[in-house]
């Protein structure tokens, strides 16, 4: 007893909220791959991925980049003959990639991710300039310096803020965040 | 005078002032009170579905509970917030186990999510709520033909809601000819702008950014409209970074649809925030005034 889940079965299992028809009812069509803005970019486009996922090629699925190009921009899964949620099978891939911690080196996404996420823990609110150094290093110089740029204009045109905002019951929402992570929070 | 729970998002704190500054006046002046909603959090942004969805929905959800204590449906002007907070109200009023698991960790801020409210993105208050033809009524400096380039972006028509037409929508093309702008052709107004992948994966973002400032030069528009702060950043201030990366010439303006509005209603250009931006859109307003 106790047969293994098929990776098919484990991101349809992530997909909590979804109302969308299952993944195994994709035709390959490739509609999905014409109207996604990313599909260049990545190493296996979204219908690509999806015939992947039925193949149970779950190494190579976690190892690509496409799910974590995917921009949620939900044209796959507005245009989907089918109905299915592509752009919601991205998020749970995201999802399985961080919590077993097997997503490809290198990319920004998954440590953007998880930082932002603590900073909201933390605060209640976004305040993205304290995330910035930590990953704009990665684009080189040249990037860091056109930031810099963009940076310096937004504080001439009053649009970067100094400090930090945070909400003003925050002890009350960390215990309500506590209810739904208990231990530890997130990785 | 209609009131609703004001939810301005992150962004409006200061990056885009001046679209919050611009919805409020507009809304002033069509006799709509926004009132901000108290102590509200962040709404979680892509980040918190990367990460836990229950938790995800539970950010929203204390937003959700704050605004039906305050008796008000809530408004979010950023598209991102809109569909965040928009689906967490829609799956927690179908789904009685999750709301309850949620309504567990709400107590803890004394709160409590019942799902009696609405969930409204700003555009939907001004052309739904109020209706393009009171706003037509109401317009007292017509904007002359202003050529502007209408872009819907993504979330507030996808993921598809209910009934409505995320194919071939016209509300936003309707708005701007009621405020005496001419919308010009704008293909890819439905596209993405990159939303956060500007953060994570530049390159990419870049492109796509690329894509929606050609076809607005290649239809003349004088002026590219915004219902979007992530869209209006992406757009406006990394032009620069895209004239660097593909060695192109774009500048042009980016502004957001509730200063147009504004503008239409007679409400003076520094009181919607008009002067942030990085390229001037003063030089074409000028023109019409």
């Amino acid at each position: 007893m106790g047969a293994r889940p098929s990776f098919q079965q484990e991101v349809s299992n992530l997909l909590y909220a979804s109302e969308s028809t299952p993944m195994q009812c994709c035709i390959q069509c490739a509609t999905c791959v014409s109207t996604c803005p990313a599909a260049e970019f990545m190493d296996a486009s979204p219908r690509r991925i999806i015939a992947m996922i039925a193949a149970d090629m779950k190494d190579a699925v976690l190892a690509s980049n496409s799910y974590w190009y995917c921009a949620s921009c939900y044209h796959c899964s507005a245009k989907c003959p089918r109905g299915i949620d592509v752009a919601g099978m991205m998020y749970a891939l995201k999802r399985y990639s961080l919590w077993k911690g097997r997503h490809r080196e290198g990319l920004i996404g998954p440590d953007f991710s998880r930082r932002f996420v603590k900073m909201i823990m933390k605060t209640g609110r976004a305040y993205e300039p304290s995330l910035a150094p930590a990953f704009l290093g990665k684009y080189g110089w040249r990037v860091l310096l056109g930031d810099v740029k963009t940076a310096l204009r937004l504080l001439s045109k009053g649009r970067l803020p100094l400090l930090p905002s945070r909400i003003k019951r925050v002890r009350p929402f960390r215990r309500m965040l506590a209810r739904i992570i208990p231990l530890g929070g997130v990785a | 005078m209609k009131t609703y729970a004001y939810f301005p998002g992150c962004s409006l704190e200061i990056v885009a002032a001046s679209y919050d500054r611009s919805a409020v006046e507009a809304l002033r002046a069509l006799d709509v009170e926004l009132k901000e909603l108290d102590d509200w959090n962040c709404c979680g942004a892509t980040a918190y579905f990367h990460i836990d969805e229950i938790l995800a929905h539970t950010l929203c959800a204390r937003n959700l509970a704050i605004a039906e204590k305050q008796k008000l449906d809530l408004v979010a002007p950023c598209s991102g917030c809109y569909k965040n907070l928009y689906f967490t109200n829609e799956h927690l009023k179908k789904d009685a186990d999750l709301a309850e698991h949620i309504n567990f960790a709400l107590e803890a801020d004394d709160l409590h999510f019942f799902g009696k409210g609405r969930v409204r993105h700003l555009m939907e208050v001004f052309v739904e709520d109020i209706g393009v033809e009171e706003i037509r009524k109401r317009v007292t400096h017509p904007l002359g033909g202003l050529r502007v380039a209408a872009y819907y972006g993504c979330q507030l028509l996808r993921p598809r809601k209910d009934g409505e037409d995320v194919e071939s929508p016209t509300f936003f093309e309707e708005l701007m000819k009621a405020v005496g702008a001419e919308p010009v052709p704008f293909p890819p107004r439905l596209r993405c702008c990159g939303g956060s992948l500007i953060v994570t994966y530049r390159k990419g973002a870049l492109a796509m950014v690329r894509q929606l400032l050609e076809s607005a030069e290649e239809n003349k528009a004088q002026v590219l409209a915004t219902i979007c702060p992530l869209c209006q950043v992406n757009l406006e201030c990394y032009q620069s970074q895209v004239n660097e990366e593909f060695g192109t010439h774009f500048s042009l303006p980016v502004l957001y649809f509730t200063q147009l509005l504004g503008l239409a209603l007679g409400i003076a250009p520094k009181r919607l925030g008009i002067g942030a931006e990085f390229v001037p859109a003063e030089p074409v307003l000028a023109a019409f005034r």
